[in-house]
């Protein structure tokens, strides 16, 4: 484990820890077995293509789990993942990385409580942005 | 008139209206094999107690498919986008019931026919009645 992220260790304007996701077609059947999503288009490349789309596509909802994943290794044990939003603009295909990175947009203390506030996207390999989003968390505070 | 189109018709006259409560006990091995299928090798979730807060995606989610479909049958589901409010952390032996609705839809008629543009609103609330987590899903159906 990392060290624990603190509320005065975060600048508005600083990146979070990006990162790198490599799903393969073995990580969507793990995931629809997890998440009883088992939309086709995610395993049958036959079924993903008469529906128009080029081959089968990762679930928008695993780009949203590791954009999850994103924020609780930066905030690590002592910080609290609030709100998570995402929104799916593009494709990812099995077998090419996921880049999740994120910005932080604001921080403010609030009834005692230290609230950050990012933006989140999720990159494929020729850095188009597939998915964004926003997140809230709540961090410890030194002293 | 098709069958997804026909319940289309259906969706827009449960507008507002909450679906059938669905309760989830939470076991260890639900949390573990999550986390395995996302890759997340946080030690926090490694032994089942706890869930990453994105497993609520996964509470109820394959009845919630089966109610919707049961209602109109789309060829094709896409997610638009998901947004989560978590107000608890949700852990082994948790008794979750999820409530949905649709509370919006839009259509539009696309190259592969008549598309609804949905946006459905689900709660989870634990075994002591608390809410621990509100979820908002756009899905496109056609």
């Amino acid at each position: 484990m990392t060290e624990q992220l603190y509320y005065q260790d975060v600048a508005v304007g600083g990146e979070i820890t990006p990162l790198v996701k490599q799903p393969t077609t073995m990580q969507l059947v793990m995931w629809a077995g997890a998440s009883g999503d088992y939309n086709p288009i995610h395993y049958d490349k036959d079924f993903a293509q008469s529906r128009g789309l080029s081959g089968v596509i990762v679930p928008g909802q695993l780009i949203g789990a590791f954009l999850g994943q994103l924020m609780t290794d930066w905030i690590g044990e002592g910080g609290s993942l609030r709100k998570l939003s995402c929104s799916y603009k593009g494709m990812n295909y099995p077998g090419e990385a996921v880049t999740c990175k994120g910005k932080v947009t604001k921080k403010y203390v609030q009834n005692g409580q230290h609230f950050v506030e990012c933006s989140l996207w999720a990159e494929n390999p020729k850095g188009e942005k597939t998915a964004s989003g926003k997140a809230m968390v709540i961090l410890p505070s030194r002293g | 008139m098709t069958e997804a189109s026909s319940g289309i018709e259906k969706l827009k006259s449960k507008i507002g209206v909450e679906w059938q409560p669905r309760e989830y006990e939470i076991g260890r091995e639900m949390i573990r094999r999550f986390a395995r299928a996302v890759g997340d090798p946080n030690p926090l979730w490694q032994d089942g107690a706890i869930a990453p807060p994105t497993f609520i995606l996964a509470i109820g989610f394959e009845q919630f498919v089966d109610d919707l479909m049961s209602l109109a049958p789309f060829n094709t589901v896409l997610m638009g986008g998901t947004e989560l409010e978590c107000y608890q952390p949700i852990g082994l032996g948790d008794v979750i019931t999820t409530i949905f609705k649709i509370s919006n839809l839009r259509e539009r008629q696309g190259k592969m026919g008549r598309m609804a543009f949905m946006t459905f609103d689900s709660s989870y609330k634990n075994q002591k009645q608390e809410l621990v987590a509100k979820c908002r899903q756009m899905i496109i159906g056609y």
